[in-house]
Order: C-alpha cells, then sequence, then structure tokens
C-alpha cells in the first residue's frame, strides 16, 4: 500500500510564500514567453490563472508580486520532507516535481493502522506548516494520480480502486499533455472509456509507454521507482545575528545543531565517528575543531558534553559569525551490551564514555596503551598503542621472537628514561651485569652498549650503561623502582 | 575520632590507638526517634573503620587486595591494599623500588581483567619488564596529563567506577587535593595509589594508608606512617 503526499501549489511553498496577503505568483519559461505557473489564493481572486501569459497576469491583478520559479529550491525541499518522511517508511520515492510517495503496508502495524498513521503525518505537516493532499492507494502510480484530484482518500482493494479511475477525467490520469489531447481528440473523456480499448490498436496510436502507465494505474504492471536514500554525510549552519564571542553564548546554537545531527543519526540508525564545528568569522579564516570519537556516538547529550569540552579549550580568534556542523564519518552503530554475569566486562560499558571525556580534555593523544616490541634495544622494545576501542577486540599481542619466549627475560627496570643522561657521581657499586646490547645496524640506529644493574649512593637502583668496551662514561637508562 | 570502649579508664595511655591521623571525620551520633532504629545506627557507627571498640577485632571490616608481600599483608588491616580507599607512598628516591611494591597487586588486576590506569608517570612505564612482573599489557592505560589536569583525570577515574587500581604521581599536592581524591576514591571499589615525595610525610594526609619507602643500607625498608583501622606501632619492614 502506498501513500502519496502531494504538496499544493509547491513553487510558491517551496519559497515560503504561500500564506501571505498579498497576490503572488510564480513565473516560469524563457524571457519573453513568461507563463504563471503558480498563484496564490489573492491571485486567482483577482482572475489570475496558471498559464496566463505575465502581461495579462498583470493587466489583471496590477498589485502582483512576481517570483522567478526556483526549481532547485523545490527540489532540495522536497528532499527535507523526504529525509522526514524516511522515518516512517523505509520505501519513500521522490516524485518530483511535488510529491512523495511512500510504501506505508509495512509500516501499518507499527504505527497502529492507517488512520493513525494519516493523523500523525497530517499533523506533523501541519506543524511544519505544508499544505498537501494525502492519498492511499494499492500501488504507486495510482496513488499519484488520484492525489492531483483527492484528498483524504483512502483505498485497499483493487475494486474501488478501479471504480475511483473509472470517473477520472482524461487530463487528471497523468498522462502527457499531448496524449491527453490526441485522445480528447479521438472523442474520449474518461479513463474508464480508455481502459476498454483494445490494447494493440492504443499502443499503436499513443506508444507503448502510455499503455504501460495505464497498466500500472491498475495494477497490471510492475512499478520501478528510484528509492530516496539519506544522504551520507550531514551539514548544517547557523548564521549569528551578532558575532558571539563568548563561548557560553556559542553553547545555545551548538546545542542545536547536535540535536539535529542527534535525529538525523536516530533516523539513519547510525552513529558519528568524527566531525567538524566551523566557526565562521567576519574578515579573518575560518576557525576548525575535529572531535573524533573511539566508538560510534549518537546520544545528543554526549555528543554536547563532549563537543563544549572541545569548544571550552579553544582560544576563538574573532568574534564568531556562523557555525556550521560537518560530519562526514558516519558509520553503522553497533549498540553495547552489558553482560549479565561477568562483572568485569560489564564495567567495560563505562570506559569507552570515561576515555572520550579524558580525550575531550586532554587531547586525542593523551589516553594510550602500551605494548612491548620485539627488539633488542631498549628504546625499541615498547611503544604507544592507541588503546582498544571497547566493544572491539582486545589487541593483539605482539609478538616477541621464538628465543625471547623461551630464554628467561632478561632483567628489565620498570622505569625508562625517554633519553638516556649522564650518570653523575658515578654508581657505588655493580649489582649485576654486563649485558651486551649490540643492534640496529640495519636501520641506522646502531647501538653498542654494555648494560649494568648499578647502585647509586643514594641507594637507588639505576639501569646504566657504558659504550661497548669502555669503563667510564655512566649513562643512566632506567630505574629499577 | 570517636571512641567508644566498655572501659574507657583502662586504656593505657602510652599506647595511642591513633597512629598520625588525619582531621577528625565527622561521625553523628543524632539520637534516633526509635529505639530499632537507634541500635541499627549505633551498630553502623561501630562498624565505621575510625571507631575502636577495646577487644574486637575489625580486620574482616576492610576490603583488601593482598600486595603479593606476606609481611606486609600481616601488618595490613584486611591484609592487602584498601580498596576504596586512597594509599599514599612517599618515595625517598625514585629506583628504590617503590613501583615492585605495586607490580604484584597490578599484576593480579590486570589479569582478572580489570583496567589499571596511569596518569602522568614520571618516566616511561617500560613494556617489558612490566610483562615480565606479569601486568597484562592490554588491561593498562597510560594517561599523559599535566599537573593542573593530573587531579581532574584522577578523580575522573576513580568515579567512573570502571577502573580497577588508579596510579597517581602527585609531587606538589595539598590537602584539599588529597582529600578530593579520597573522597573519589571511596565512591569506587578501586584501588587508589599516590606516589609522593619523602619530604610530605610531614604533611597530614587524608590517606587511609601512608608507607614511606626509603632505601637501606642493601634492602628497601618499608614504614608504616598511618593505616586507618590498625593500631600500635608498626615494625619495618624490608623487602
Amino acid at each position: 500500500m502506498w501513500a502519496c503526499l502531494r504538496f499544493l501549489h509547491w513553487p510558491l511553498q517551496a519559497l515560503g510564500e504561500l500564506g501571505g496577503t498579498q497576490p503572488v505568483a510564480v513565473v516560469d519559461g524563457q524571457s519573453p514567453r513568461l507563463r504563471i505557473a503558480c498563484a496564490n489564493a489573492q491571485a486567482l481572486k483577482s482572475g489570475v490563472r496558471i498559464g496566463h501569459a505575465l502581461a495579462a497576469a498583470q493587466a489583471l491583478c496590477p498589485r502582483l508580486r512576481l517570483l522567478r520559479r526556483d526549481e532547485v529550491a523545490e527540489r532540495r525541499s522536497l528532499e527535507a520532507l523526504a529525509a522526514w518522511a524516511y522515518r516512517y517508511s523505509a520505501d519513500v520515492c521522490l516524485s518530483p516535481p511535488d510529491a512523495l510517495l511512500l510504501e506505508v503496508g509495512r509500516s501499518l502495524s507499527l504505527f497502529g493502522g492507517w488512520p493513525a498513521l494519516q493523523r500523525r503525518l497530517r499533523g506533523e505537516l501541519a506543524a511544519l506548516g505544508y499544505v498537501h493532499n494525502l492519498v492511499a492507494a494499492p500501488n504507486a502510480t495510482a496513488a499519484r494520480v488520484l492525489a492531483a484530484t483527492h484528498d483524504g482518500l483512502a483505498i485497499a482493494m483493487q475494486a474501488p480502486l478501479l471504480r475511483a479511475l473509472d470517473v477520472l477525467p482524461l487530463a487528471a490520469g497523468g498522462l502527457d499533455e499531448n496524449v491527453v489531447a490526441a485522445l480528447c481528440g479521438m472523442g474520449f473523456r474518461t479513463l474508464r472509456e480508455v481502459f476498454r480499448l483494445p490494447r494493440a490498436e492504443l499502443a499503436r496510436r499513443v506508444g507503448p509507454a502510455v499503455l504501460d502507465h495505464l497498466d500500472r494505474l491498475r495494477g497490471l504492471g510492475a512499478e520501478r521507482l528510484p528509492r530516496y536514500r539519506p544522504p551520507d554525510r550531514f551539514e548544517r549552519r547557523i548564521d549569528l545575528d551578532h558575532g558571539v564571542e563568548s563561548g557560553t553564548a556559542l553553547l545555545f546554537p551548538l546545542r542545536r545543531l547536535v540535536g539535529e545531527l542527534a535525529l538525523f543519526l536516530a533516523a539513519r540508525d547510525g552513529g558519528v565517528q568524527r566531525f567538524a564545528l566551523v566557526f565562521g568569522h567576519e574578515r579573518t579564516a575560518t576557525t576548525r575543531i575535529d572531535i573524533g570519537f573511539l566508538d560510534p556516538v549518537r546520544e545528543a547529550a554526549t555528543l554536547f558534553g563532549l563537543s563544549r569540552s572541545r569548544l571550552e579549550r579553544v582560544e576563538l580568534p574573532a568574534p564568531v559569525h556562523a557555525l556550521t556542523l560537518r560530519a562526514d564519518e558516519l558509520p553503522p552503530m553497533c549498540a553495547l551490551h552489558g553482560d549479565l554475569f561477568d562483572r568485569a566486562s560489564s564495567e567495560a560499558l563505562d570506559w569507552p564514555a570515561l576515555a572520550e571525556r579524558l580525550r575531550a580534555r586532554l587531547g586525542d593523544t593523551a589516553v594510550q596503551g602500551i605494548a612491548s616490541l620485539g627488539d633488542h634495544r631498549p628504546e625499541c622494545a615498547w611503544r604507544s598503542v592507541p588503546i582498544a576501542p571497547a566493544g572491539g577486540a582486545a589487541r593483539a599481542p605482539v609478538r616477541m621472537d621464538a628465543e625471547a619466549e623461551t630464554a628467561s627475560p632478561p632483567l628489565r627496570p620498570f622505569w625508562l628514561l625517554s633519553r638516556p643522561r649522564p650518570l653523575r657521581p658515578a654508581p657505588n657499586e655493580i649489582l649485576g651485569g654486563p649485558e651486551r646490547i649490540e643492534s640496529g645496524w640495519w636501520d641506522g640506529g646502531d647501538q653498542r652498549r654494555d648494560y649494568y644493574l648499578v647502585r647509586t649512593r643514594a641507594g637507588q637502583r639505576a639501569w646504566a650503561f657504558v659504550e661497548a668496551g669502555a669503563t667510564d662514561g655512566w649513562m643512566l637508562h632506567g630505574w629499577f623502582a | 575520632m570517636l571512641l567508644l570502649s566498655d572501659s574507657f579508664d583502662a586504656l593505657p595511655s602510652d599506647t595511642s590507638p591513633f597512629t598520625a591521623s588525619a582531621a577528625p571525620a565527622p561521625v553523628s551520633l543524632r539520637p534516633q526517634p526509635r529505639p530499632r532504629r537507634d541500635e541499627a545506627a549505633l551498630a553502623d557507627v561501630l562498624r565505621h573503620p575510625q571507631v575502636w571498640r577495646r577487644g574486637t577485632a575489625l580486620q574482616n571490616r576492610v576490603d583488601a587486595v593482598p600486595t603479593g608481600c606476606a609481611e606486609l599483608d600481616t601488618e595490613l588491616p584486611g591484609g592487602g591494599w584498601p580498596r576504596g580507599a586512597l594509599s599514599e607512598i612517599l618515595v625517598e628516591h625514585d629506583g628504590i623500588g617503590e613501583f615492585g611494591l605495586v607490580a604484584p597487586v597490578l599484576a593480579t588486576l590486570t589479569r582478572a581483567r580489570q583496567r589499571v590506569v596511569l596518569i602522568a608517570p614520571p618516566y616511561i612505564p617500560y613494556a617489558p619488564a612490566l610483562a615480565a612482573a606479569g601486568i597484562d599489557l592490554a588491561h593498562l592505560v597510560r594517561i599523559d596529563a599535566q599537573a593542573a589536569d593530573a587531579y581532574w583525570t584522577a578523580e575522573q577515574c576513580l568515579r567512573a567506577g570502571c577502573c580497577g587500581a588508579v596510579l597517581n604521581w602527585l609531587p606538589n599536592a595539598d590537602y584539599r587535593q588529597l582529600r578530593r581524591l579520597q573522597l573519589a576514591a571511596e565512591s569506587s571499589a578501586a584501588l587508589a595509589f599516590v606516589f609522593r615525595p619523602s619530604g610530605a610525610a610531614a604533611q597530614p594526609s587524608p590517606a587511609a594508608l601512608r608507607l614511606r619507602v626509603s632505601a637501606g643500607a642493601d634492602a628497601t625498608e618499608i614504614e608504616i606512617l598511618k593505616c586507618r583501622g590498625r593500631f600500635g606501632e608498626a615494625p619495618r619492614l624490608r623487602a
């Protein structure tokens, strides 16, 4: 079952000009042959009709305000409405210029039947301020055709659909203008008369495309409709009336943008992993903050809290005149589930949130894991690794050399100095060693050192080395803490 | 601090039950309207770790994790590092075995898949040594933070309740900051360690446990400066 939403006076509605009290009309066409494409109630009252030439319309209604038709704006508005309609049906099709088609048969039980769904659609469209016709029919073509003339019609079965189509005049059948003129010339007035004609003869006179359309109207042919896909990126911009300098005043537009993003994410059942806040200034270049998460995030409160703590740490060079939120990475969301019995993993639910909070304040690289590597050089035997995102597998253990696994591990200190420094005064006592570490000739980081476990005068146990073969020049490289 | 004793007078004056003490924690003994509740409230008060009742053992009240050093375990109430409390380790110099003191417990926790967080350690925690000590590196997290952020980070980690142990290096902490950490630790079941230079031993501290680690002639010496729930002189331990 398909529902068709047809928006009335769409060229005017899309420009947001339908509601005024002054006569307004939209003109279409090339310059000397401008025609009225759409007019509001005031203009129609004074005699202006669709298709009138510009001069005739102005003669009938001197106060008529004229607007140029904007097909790009119409398309954009229709797409915005499709995004709205997507929450009621997984199959939304744009039917330009002025209609949306929704497959509602599979949504009925979720929304409590057609009357309830219809009430909901109409209520939300009224709140958004769109004037529309709403029709439901067993197939999309029929719904589209019936919506041109009817409002509130709901047909579920084939027989009443045929009765409703039979009485339609030819002009309302969704056929091409030339075809309608030709058929009228042959003396036909309603669709019923055309339906009764022998197929072969009709096809010869009006072409197979028209026959297809007539078949689809009656549910006899397969329909192929381009399905609407929600966009894969999100971008919204808020322009501010005055330059805003303080971060707190920016929180209001930020909250609105983040709220819209959260709605968008919920509609496409995804999360956001990375987005950018771009602050537009009047004269200087824009400021951009990139906000990244370890795991896809969707909740508005989380998004807002994390963006806020990043925003607080940014120095804005000039007053902000516009705020843009741009999100390109929108991976599918996989919700985490707690384990009922395993306490350790149920606690892991809190860790991603904590890690995000820490990263937001301390920086993206502040929270790190540690891994050991199979290298003999002390500096190369460890590295920082990004912490494993929750839900993902734990870090794969780094493979050590087979030799290192079997032999008893050499003595290593808990603390390593980031770079060796001279050990002064010379150590009091040598407790262990030497251990010759000679490696790295292949990558330019060649080392030849003799490492000792030594005790300093203060009683500290240090890991120190001298160059191979030397006896002096102690360098401190770690503490046995 | 509050004393409830059946025989107050018999308390020997030379063995003060209190080691180096923190600011007294307020314990309210407000009269309750109904007698049954009164008993319950009294029992609650008596269970408070800062209340000492003569002739009763309080050891079983402290939730603790064994330190891995049997001598130290016998001296500590509960037999180990207290959970949900701040343990302060005062270090004379770097490199006298101060991290080795906590390494066994970190190994226990990480192998039980609990997360251990090192906040602003003074040097690079050296992965091969940590792995050799039995610590599962997959559950070890190092956080780089400036001094001002380190307190905040520690508090967040403790309050989040998803860490098994939080280790801090706070050379310049004052009483107020430590008090905040102690309160944060009380809200969680984590082990909270703070490493400070031994010069801070003279300053008051709200930590539940204070150990001083110093280098002896041939071994590391551990001195219990303060320990909640434990009374009497503590011997110097050698490790």
